[in-house]
C-alpha cells in the first residue's frame, strides 16, 4: 500500500472505534424511526436520548441544553441567528473577531444586511483579542458576543472563560464555536461562563455532517427548522441515529483521553524540528495551541505547491494560501495575525491526531525540508 | 483536481534558473496575488535559442511556466509572440477553471521578456 500520512485532523478525523462500535447495532437491527412506537423505533429513539445524555456530561451541562444539527456551520447558523433574532428589541449590534469560521463570519455578514452592525476585534501575532479591547466594544444595543473557542488554523485557544465572564458582568449573550476545541482540551460550559456552543462531530471521530448546539437553560431560541417536531419542535427532521449515535461515542471517548500530553510531544517535535528550515516561522500562539495544530509560514514559498509535494509524499497537511482558495485572497486568519499578504502565501497546516506516530513526525522531518529547498531553488524571490 | 500532465511539469519543471546572457528578461505578477514568474531569454537572429524560469506560485503557476517555456523554446520572436495562455492550458491536458488566471503569467511573461528585448535593441 502507498505511504499515507494524515496530518490534516483539523479537516476531518477518521472514524473512531468508539464511534464504529456505537453505530453498529443502528445499521441494520434497531434501524426504526425515532418518533416510531414500535420497539426498534423505541431503541433508536433510546440511542439518540442516551447520546444526548453523553453529550450533556461531556460537556457539562444540563438536560434539555443539547440539541443535534447537521455540524459546525448549522451550529453557528442557529445560535447566531436566534440571538439576533431575539435581541432585536435591544438592539442589532454585536461583536466578534477577525479570525472566525466562515460559518460565523459569513453568518454576521447575512444579518449586516438586514441592518445589523458587527464590531470585528482585531487580533495580536498570536490570534489573541484584547480584552479592554472586547470591554469598550459592549453598547447598550450589544446583543450578542461570538469568539472561537479556538482557531482551526493556526491552534490559538482564547480565553473564553474571562470573555464569558465580560459578557455575563455586561449582561450580553455569549456564543463561541469550539468546533476544534471539542475532544482536543476540557470543555466545561459553566467554567466557560458560555450561553451558546457549537460543536461538530467530525473533529473528534464522529461522522461528517452531524454536530451540537448547546443552549444553556433560560436562553430563547427559535425553531431553526420546520417540520415534525424533533428535538423538542426546534429543529425538525427523523434524527440522523447513527450519526448521532458516532458523535456522542467519539466525544466521550475523546474526552476520556484527556490530556493529549503525547500529541503535544509529538506537536512540539515537529514544530522544533520545522523550525530549523532557514526563515521558516509558527503562527499561532506558542503557548496557548491546541495539542494537534503545528502551522507554520515558510517564505518564498507558495502553501499550494508545498501540498502538492507533500501528497507525492503521501502527506496529506492544508494551507491557507490563496491559490488554493477561489477569493485569491490568502487566509483571513493569516492576515488578521498581521502577516504581508506575500507571507501568507507560504502557510503550512499539519494537524496531528494520537494516531500519528513518532515515525511520522520523523517522516515529514525528512522530507519537508527539501520540499522547501526546492521549491526555494524554483523562486525568484529567494536569495540565499 | 491537476492533470497528469500539470503534475508531471510541476514535479519535473523543464528550464527551471537563470541565465547570466540573457538578452530578453520579464517580470510578471507580484507576491500580493501569490504568483510571480521571472523569465530570461537568449535571443538570437530573431529566435529563442535559450530559455529560463524562476516562478513563485501554485502548481498550475509552474506547470505552466514549464509549459510555455518549452513551447517557445527554438521559435521565432513572432511564434512566441503567437502564443496564448489558452495554448499553454491545452498543451497541459487543461486547468482547473479557478487555475486559468495563473496560466496568464506565462503568457505575460514572455511578452515581457520581447519587450525587454526590444526595448534594449532600441537604446543600442
Ligand atoms: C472553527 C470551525 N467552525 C466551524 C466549522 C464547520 O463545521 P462543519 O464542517 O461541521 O460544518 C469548522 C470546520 O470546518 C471549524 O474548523
Ligand atoms: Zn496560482
Amino acid at each position: 500500500m502507498k505511504k499515507l500520512v494524515y496530518l490534516d485532523n483539523a479537516a476531518t478525523t477518521k472514524i473512531s472505534n468508539a464511534a464504529r462500535e456505537a453505530v453498529l447495532p443502528y445499521l441494520s437491527e434497531s434501524y426504526g424511526n425515532p418518533s416510531s412506537i414500535y420497539s426498534i423505533g423505541r431503541e433508536a429513539k433510546k440511542a439518540v436520548e442516551n447520546a444526548r445524555a453523553v453529550v450533556v456530561e461531556a460537556i457539562g451541562a444540563t438536560p434539555g441544553e443539547v440539541y443535534f444539527t447537521s455540524g459546525g456551520t448549522e451550529s453557528d447558523n442557529w445560535a447566531i441567528k436566534s440571538a439576533a433574532l431575539y435581541g432585536k428589541n435591544k438592539g442589532k449590534h454585536i461583536i466578534s473577531t477577525a479570525i472566525e469560521h466562515p460559518a460565523v463570519i459569513n453568518t454576521l455578514k447575512s444579518l449586516e444586511k438586514n441592518g445589523y452592525k458587527v464590531t470585528i476585534l482585531g487580533v495580536n501575532q498570536h490570534g489573541q483579542i484584547d480584552l479592554n479591547e472586547l470591554r469598550d466594544a459592549i453598547r447598550n444595543d450589544t446583543v450578542l458576543i461570538t469568539v472561537m473557542t479556538a482557531n482551526n488554523e493556526i491552534g490559538t485557544i482564547l480565553p473564553i472563560a474571562e470573555i464569558g465572564a465580560i459578557a455575563r458582568e455586561r449582561g450580553v449573550l455569549f456564543h463561541t464555536d469550539a468546533v476544534q476545541a471539542a475532544g482536543h482540551i476540557p470543555l466545561s460550559v459553566s467554567d466557560m461562563n458560555v450561553d451558546m456552543m457549537s460543536l461538530s462531530g467530525h473533529k473528534f471521530g464522529g461522522m461528517k455532517g452531524t454536530g451540537v448546539l448547546y443552549v444553556k437553560k433560560g436562553v430563547r431560541l427559535p425553531p431553526f427548522i420546520h417540520g415534525g417536531g424533533q428535538e423538542r419542535s426546534l429543529r425538525s427532521g427523523t434524527e440522523n441515529v447513527i450519526g448521532i449515535a458516532a458523535l456522542a461515542a467519539a466525544l466521550s471517548d475523546a474526552a476520556s483521553r484527556l490530556p493529549l500530553t503525547d500529541v503535544v510531544r509529538k506537536r512540539d517535535r515537529l514544530i522544533a524540528g520545522l523550525l530549523k528550515i532557514p526563515r521558516s516561522h509558527l503562527t499561532g500562539d506558542p503557548v496557548n495551541r491546541l495539542p494537534g495544530i503545528a502551522s507554520f509560514t515558510f517564505e518564498c514559498v507558495e502553501g499550494e505547491s508545498v501540498l502538492l509535494l507533500l501528497d507525492g509524499c503521501g502527506v496529506c497537511a492544508s494551507s491557507g494560501s490563496a491559490c488554493s482558495s477561489a477569493s485569491l485572497d490568502p487566509s483571513h486568519v493569516l492576515l488578521a495575525i498581521g502577516l504581508p499578504h506575500e507571507i501568507a502565501h507560504g502557510s503550512l497546516r499539519l494537524s496531528l491526531s494520537e494516531d500519528n506516530t513518532d515515525e511520522d513526525i520523523d517522516y515529514v522531518l525528512e522530507k519537508l525540508p527539501g520540499i522547501i529547498a526546492k521549491l526555494r531553488d524554483m523562486s525568484p524571490l529567494w536569495h540565499e | 483536481m491537476y492533470s497528469d500532465k500539470v503534475m508531471d511539469h510541476f514535479t519535473n519543471p523543464r528550464n527551471v534558473g537563470e541565465l547570466v546572457n540573457a538578452n530578453g528578461i520579464g517580470e510578471v505578477g507580484n507576491a500580493k496575488c501569490g504568483d510571480i514568474m521571472k523569465i530570461y531569454m537568449k535571443i538570437e537572429n530573431d529566435t529563442i535559442s535559450d530559455i529560463r524560469f524562476k516562478t513563485f506560485g501554485c502548481g498550475a503557476a509552474v506547470a505552466t511556466s514549464s509549459m510555455a517555456t518549452e513551447m517557445v523554446k527554438g521559435k521565432t520572436i513572432q511564434e512566441a509572440l503567437d502564443l496564448t495562455n489558452k495554448a499553454v492550458a491545452e498543451a497541459l491536458e487543461g486547468l482547473p477553471p479557478e487555475k486559468l488566471h495563473c496560466s496568464v503569467l506565462a503568457e505575460e511573461g514572455i511578452k515581457a521578456a520581447i519587450d525587454y528585448y526590444y526595448k534594449r535593441q532600441d537604446v543600442q
